[in-house]
């Protein structure tokens, strides 16, 4: 199978075990991700912020792109995932994009990456290549907002409630707790502007992910991550309560079924050290 | 903290209503009041004009109030209100409109580090292409917090990122940053 694939900004940097994860997954499932020739920011998470049209200009460039390159889209970061649908949505209802030529006529379509290894690869091959069970995992699967809201936007088909990635744990052995906090924002577009308001959103999704009963956090965005991964010391040192949760990508625990030894470095580069974890759990 | 108060009587002036409308392309005036947005955000905690209100404010005229409220910097977009609005109004779209009418017409930002950041984030992308997350983080926090403030945050998040190899020092190559440039032309003249 071989589709395009656009990174975005971050998966080269700041979400780099993101980038390698997902690149390395894809690679033992036999998919051939094909890097977008000369992607650019999708604009988020600041040109809806700033100007309408600027928002959905950016990102439809690389829809055009895309659709020279004839194969759907797949976009890991759930930022970028939800700036290059709105383009889609636009471009299909006859915006134009000003200060370029235009081609899109809507043949390809952006998935995020959860969804294309569950229903596009499929379970029958994720576990195929699964040579290590992660039942010893107790996660809680956080979507957080924008692969899920809004429907007309992203066409998810439980926003409220979403599945796939449960699904993809489960079925890797992860013995996946339910919760209500899913897709509750944990205030990515905050953490730099206004940090202590985003801390108390961090800290109710840490709180409620250890009510649920869960040893571990899977996350599918380079935000919440980030957002979760990042702040459990300095949260913990202003509340007095004691935060240490590794917070994973859900293709850092696929590569770990897979066995595939590269998975080691992607975990390595978390802020909350999921070294000790991970061996405790006998996954390394 | 500026925390906007609302005035107990009103004489309704629809200019203000017409102009969101206008420029978010969403029916203000098709709210009910059922307050759902209200209930489902998550960061009402940190906010001084509850989201139904803004949309009734909106509705009757209350422009400076609106435009100089937490409420609009504080929105963190998560499109929670946008999903569930009973009546299709794309709540999080007119948050954007009012934080943008509010840089437009020069109204100081209530929480100012917000629209710093945005700005800093936009200037990376019209500069690369792509945003180079190093350079647009110092930069932000150089602008927010000043020199100490940036030394403060290398230290204690910098120096660990660089040592998990999650820093890159240079911008990412892009190479068509004409078409990009052009982009930001188009969309600056239309407004």
């Amino acid at each position: 199978m071989k589709v395009s694939y656009y990174p975005g900004c971050s998966l080269d940097g700041t979400a780099r075990e993101f980038g390698e994860s997902v690149e390395g997954v894809a690679k033992t499932l036999g998919v051939e991700l094909k890097e977008l020739p000369d992607w650019n920011c999708c604009g988020a998470s600041s040109a809806h912020v700033t100007n309408d049209t600027l928002a959905v200009d950016l990102a439809a460039r690389n829809l055009q792109i895309a659709e020279k390159a004839g194969m759907d889209l797949v976009v890991p970061c759930a930022m970028c995932f939800s700036r290059l649908k709105v383009a889609e949505k636009e471009l299909k209802a006859g915006h134009k994009v000003g200060g370029i030529t235009n081609a899109y006529s809507g043949k390809v379509h952006v998935k995020d990456s959860v969804s294309f290894f569950w229903e596009d690869v499929g379970e029958k091959t994720v576990k195929e290549k699964a040579k290590k069970s992660l039942e010893a995992l107790n996660p809680v699967c956080y979507y957080g907002c924008l692969t899920s809201r809004p429907p007309k936007i992203t066409d998810a088909k439980r926003p409220e409630d979403p599945q796939d990635m449960d699904m993809l744990m489960g079925a890797l052995g992860a013995k996946v707790k339910n919760w209500s906090y899913k897709t509750d924002c944990c205030g990515g577009s905050l953490i730099l502007s206004l940090p202590e308001v985003a801390h108390k959103l961090i800290q109710k999704l840490l709180d409620m992910a250890k009510e649920a009963g869960a040893d571990c956090i899977v996350a599918a965005c380079p935000m919440c991550h980030g957002n979760l991964d990042m702040w459990q010391k300095e949260i913990s040192a202003h509340t007095g309560k004691e935060y240490n949760i590794p917070v994973f990508y859900f293709a850092e625990l696929m590569g770990l079924a897979f066995d595939d030894p590269a998975a080691q470095k992607w975990v390595r580069r978390h802020a909350t050290d999921p070294i000790p974890f991970l061996k405790q759990k006998g996954l390394i | 903290m500026t925390v906007s108060e609302l005035p107990k009587t009103v004489v309704p002036n629809p200019s203000f209503r017409a102009e969101v409308e206008k420029r978010s392309g969403q029916k203000v005036s098709a709210c009910f009041q059922c307050e759902k947005c209200t209930n489902g955000c998550p960061l009402t905690f940190a906010m001084d004009i509850m989201p139904h209100k803004v949309i009734r404010s909106t509705h009757m005229g209350l422009k400076e109030a609106v435009l100089k409220s937490d409420t609009i910097w504080v929105c963190a977009s998560c499109e929670t209100c946008t999903t569930r609005c009973p009546n299709g109004i794309d709540i999080a779209h007119i948050m954007d409109t009012l934080r943008q009418t509010s840089q437009r017409e020069g109204v100081p930002a209530s929480k100012k580090n917000v629209p710093v950041f945005h700005k800093t984030f936009v200037g990376s992308m019209r500069r690369w292409g792509r945003v180079h997350e190093m350079e647009m983080a110092s930069l932000y926090t150089l602008k927010a917090q000043g020199l100490c403030g940036l030394i403060k945050q290398g230290k204690s998040q910098g120096f660990e990122m660089m040592k998990k190899g999650k820093v890159r020092i240079l911008p990412d190559r892009f190479k068509n940053k004409g078409e990009v440039k052009n982009i930001f032309k188009n969309a600056e003249k239309k407004g």
